[in-house]
């Protein structure tokens, strides 16, 4: 099929609108099912057993006195999930994260799980199993577990990407490098240099809904899985995998998902939920509680950061390095690359240079967290950037401005970029009234940018067209804040029928093509791009129809609002036929209407955005209060404004969560201290002012309607601008993240007590 | 443990059933009864997802013994709406995008639904501090707080 994606500039209906979305009225009524609102017959109640060590050997596990009690239908442990793997090394570190082998690796780590008749049998299961443990050395913070004496985690890692040959094993599984350039030249040329280092900690994605899935393995080795995920294809073929099943003897089903931001991106508990159900041949429904959710799922990376820019007088930067180590908790990752990748995205620089170590540690396995990697990185870069502009005596969005990077730069990263916003979203911060408004006593403005590469690929989609002329839209991206409403607007525009036509539903895994995740912001840029093809070639068959009704030749037969329109003089008599006439008389002119569409999508276009906020801080207490803060982001095209705002507010108030409190906190024993959100505090409605936001339309040129995603960006600015702006309020630079008030209230006292020194 | 039978009203009906005396009432709603639309996002008292209107209070339902809803009035997201004519705090949810997963949703109305009850005319301030026990993950709370405005002034003008 041969469907151009390119952009070609058109005057929109339904894009662009805000209608309410089709799974609203279910949202506001409860009616809607989350991971943990569906039950099967005979179900049981699954749970597991983790590991309260950092770093133990599992010497023995009996599970007898557990399996004897009155209830329990099943008990598993690593030996129940054997290794079928055959050297997919990530896919093993997959298995041995859902269930410790040899080794538990963190607090959390799963060790052993039960299937019983009810919560309190179960439970009461998990306290009969024995488990032999030999306590190990830990390491949990990243800058620790680099040094030579740190205890290694698997001495079977040798640091890979370095020029020599490492001879022992090491906690850095790689070392990776971007730029290009020659840095010490550009350094040479240098009127004003900046080094700082930056250490930011652990976050969690913080979803509200905790995992949770229901699985029921049939006798005859088929098996349905309900669960709540980004990616129910992807979970489809980790669980087959592990399982040593066919894949298509596994239907996935997509709950709606309470929440996911990266987060539900990699199989825990779904392969021990099917494991459990084999074992018992009874359904079994498994859900974390919120202390499993932090200490077994999630986190980000904790990082620390080096970073050293030099500029001339006139304010061109010469030379930019960094090095950046991210913790990847016990398996190997990329997260300190796409740090690397990220963190001079937004600047036209000609000498540069990034350096990243991946690093292991005793905490749980990193996961994705929206545009993973570039926050950290962006922190670092945009605190270094003011500092920079402050010491040649420049406003820090000036400086910006005339460093950015524009269509055609060559992209610290490597590739060169096309048409961006970067220029447009600084000149609209520079415009914008929040830069000019006064601020008061002890308050502080900041700004800061922020890069996201975007993703596209595997998609497919169907659209079917009923007798009725309506429309069925059936993707296989989940939908994560309102993606079936875009997704409507979208078949809508180019059906040009009304948007209330159209029903988009996200189809399980045995009534649709693959489809890769919704992560990368792909969800409305990949989904939409397929549902456009789909309509299209939806709209060939409407037209041969329309050109069979008519008895003319379907070359004369065009599609315009949703009509068939015979072009021509000859034809002046012919009434227009909508899509409903042809719809109704499918059944004489050869059957069912549909288009579909698998394509792979290319060409997300990147995004940029730019962040304002003003910040108040307490000398005394060192306590913090947003008073404002303000997005610009480019989106392209924005296809329903409202979810998009919604986009950008809503990664805003996590980067504020992660600028100011959210933390994981270990103590000495490597046991996580704050593992409930009492302790582990995210931003409730009183920290935050309104979030304003502005949309920028700077087309993608690889999307008919130039759309980029959308989602992630908006978490990538925040804890610089943040961060700059602490500074400025409190005249003192802030250099580790989050800013609570007794790191505030330090590095005031630190900084009074250098004056008074002086 | 031998379970307890308990008799109530829920959502305006007569309701009766058996739990363990260590159950909690987010537990019953959810699994005996399969009133969902309440969630569990802690079971801590500190995500404000389950929660629910007991005799005229916003409680969570989550730190509530399913036995002690004995002869008392228990409120849920199932039964703000009439029908099919929602409640105007739906209505203005689904208008503002005041939701992306939702799954906050449900305490976020019944907890406005309460707030509105007692102060029918809050400030910004007022909604901030009073929908504070109520955490959403994706929103910011921009548009929560914007829809909750609108409500009040259309449930004024009512
Ligand atoms: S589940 Fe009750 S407050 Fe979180
Ligand atoms: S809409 Fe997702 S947690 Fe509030």
């Amino acid at each position: 099929m041969n469907f151009d994606p390119r952009y070609s500039g058109r005057n929109f209906a339904s894009v662009g609108t805000r209608p309410i979305r089709p799974d609203g009225v279910d949202k506001v009524t409860g009616r809607a099912r989350y991971g943990a609102d569906f039950n099967m017959a005979g179900q049981l109640v699954g749970r597991v057993l983790r590991s309260p060590h950092a770093h133990a050997t599992i010497r023995k596990i009996d599970t007898s006195k557990a399996e004897k009690l009155n209830g329990v239908k099943a008990v598993i442990t690593a030996a129940d999930l054997p290794d079928l793997t055959d050297g997919d090394a990530a896919l093993y570190d997959i298995l041995d994260n859902c269930m410790a082998r040899k080794k538990a690796l963190y607090d959390g780590h799963a060790v052993a799980a039960v299937a019983a008749v009810d919560a309190r049998t179960a439970r009461q299961a998990l306290k009969l199993i024995e488990i032999d443990y030999e306590v190990l050395p830990h390491v949990t913070d990243v800058d620790e577990a680099m040094k030579h004496s740190a205890p290694v985690l698997d001495d079977t890692i040798f640091t890979e990407g370095l020029e020599q040959e490492p001879v022992k094993p090491s906690n850095v599984t790689k070392r990776s490098q971007y730029g290009h350039g020659d840095i010490h030249a550009g350094f040479g040329q240098a009127d004003y240099v900046v080094e700082r280092s930056f250490k930011t900690e652990q976050t969690h994605q913080g979803y509200i809904e905790p995992h949770a899935c229901v699985a029921s393995v049939s006798a005859d080795g088929t098996a349905d899985l309900w669960v709540c995920t980004q990616g129910h294809f992807v979970y489809r073929q980790h669980c087959a995998q592990l399982l040593g099943m066919e894949a298509s003897k596994l239907r996935v089903t997509s709950s709606e998902i309470g929440g996911g931001f990266g987060g539900k991106t990699h199989v825990w508990a779904e392969p021990v939920a099917l494991a459990l159900s084999r074992k018992a041949g009874r359904p079994v429904k498994l859900v974390m509680t919120r202390d499993e959710v932090f200490r077994a799922s999630g986190p980000t990376s904790a990082t620390s950061i080096d970073v050293r820019i030099g500029a001339r007088k006139d304010g061109t930067i010469t030379a930019a390095e960094a090095t950046l180590r991210y913790s990847c908790g016990p398996y190997a990752g990329m997260w300190a690359e796409l740090g690397a990748m990220t963190a001079f995205a937004c600047y036209n620089l000609a000498n540069v240079r990034t350096v990243g170590y991946e690093v292991l540690v005793n905490r749980p396995k990193t996961a994705a967290y929206r545009a993973p990697s570039a926050p950290m990185a962006a922190f670092a870069v945009e605190s270094a950037v003011d500092e920079l502009a402050k010491e040649i005596g420049m406003d820090p969005v000036e400086f910006r401005i005339r460093n950015a990077a524009q269509e055609g730069t060559r992209s610290s990263y490597g590739p060169v970029y096309g048409p961006i916003g970067i220029g447009p979203t600084l000149e609209a911060a520079k415009n914008h009234p929040h830069m000019q408004a006064p601020l008061g006593k002890n308050q502080g403005r900041g700004m800061a940018c922020g890069f996201w590469f975007n993703f596209g690929g595997q998609t497919c989609t169907d659209l079917n067209i009923g007798m009725d002329g309506s429309v069925s839209l059936a993707v296989g991206t989940v939908d994560v804040g309102g993606s079936r409403a875009s997704l409507s607007l979208v078949a809508a525009e180019e059906l040009g029928i009304a948007y209330e036509q159209v029903k988009a539903v996200v189809a399980d895994t045995s009534s649709l093509g693959y489809n890769d995740m919704t992560d990368g912001s792909r969800g409305t840029f990949s989904s939409s791009m397929a549902t456009i093809s789909a309509a299209r070639n939806a709209i060939k068959i409407l037209r041969e129809r329309a050109a069979q009704m008519w008895d003319v030749p379907v070359d004369d037969v065009v599609w315009e609002n949703g009509h068939a329109i015979a072009k021509g003089e000859k034809y002046g008599n012919l009434a227009a036929l909508s899509l409903r006439e042809i719809a109704a008389g499918s059944g004489k002119t050869g059957g069912p209407i549909a288009g579909h569409s698998e394509l792979v999508a290319d060409g997300a276009g990147v995004s940029f955005a730019t962040h304002i906020c003003d910040i108040e801080v307490d000398p005394e207490t060192g306590a913090t209060r947003v008073l404002r803060y303000t997005v610009l982001q480019d989106a392209g095209k924005a296809v329903h404004p409202t979810y998009v705002e919604g986009q950008y507010q809503g990664g805003a108030a996590q980067g504020i969560g992660w600028a100011l409190n959210e933390e994981y906190v270990y103590g000495k024993d490597g046991r996580l201290q704050n593992p409930g959100f009492l302790d582990y505090r995210i931003p409730v409605c009183s920290d935050l002012p309104m979030i304003d936001t502005q949309i920028l339309e700077i087309p993608n040129p690889n999307h008919p309607y130039g759309v980029r995603g959308v989602g992630e960006t908006s978490i990538v600015p925040p804890l610089a601008a943040i961060a700059n702006a602490v500074s400025n309020a409190a005249g003192v630079r802030m250099t580790h993240i989050p800013m609570s008030p007794p790191r505030i209230l330090a590095a005031i006292e630190a900084e009074r007590g250098g004056r008074w020194s002086k | 443990m031998a379970a307890i039978a308990v008799s109530t009203t829920i959502n305006g009906d007569n309701v009766e059933y058996l739990c363990q005396p260590d159950e909690t009432l987010l537990d019953v709603l959810r699994d005996r009864l399969g009133l969902t639309g309440a969630k569990e996002g802690c079971g801590t008292g500190d995500c404000g997802a389950c929660s629910i209107i007991l005799d005229d209070r916003l409680v969570c339902s989550c730190l509530v013994l399913g036995a002690e809803t004995e002869g008392r009035r228990v409120e849920t997201i199932e039964g703000m709406a009439h029908g099919d004519r929602l409640h105007p705090l739906q209505q203005k949810f689904l208008e503002h995008a005041a939701l992306q997963c939702g799954v906050c949703t449900p305490g976020f109305l019944i907890a406005a639904k309460d707030l509105l009850a007692k102060n029918p005319d809050p400030t910004e301030e007022e909604i901030r501090f009073g929908l504070a026990g109520n955490l959403c993950r994706c929103t910011g709370y921009d548009k929560i707080v914007r829809a909750v405005q609108d409500a009040a002034s259309v449930m004024k003008g009512a």
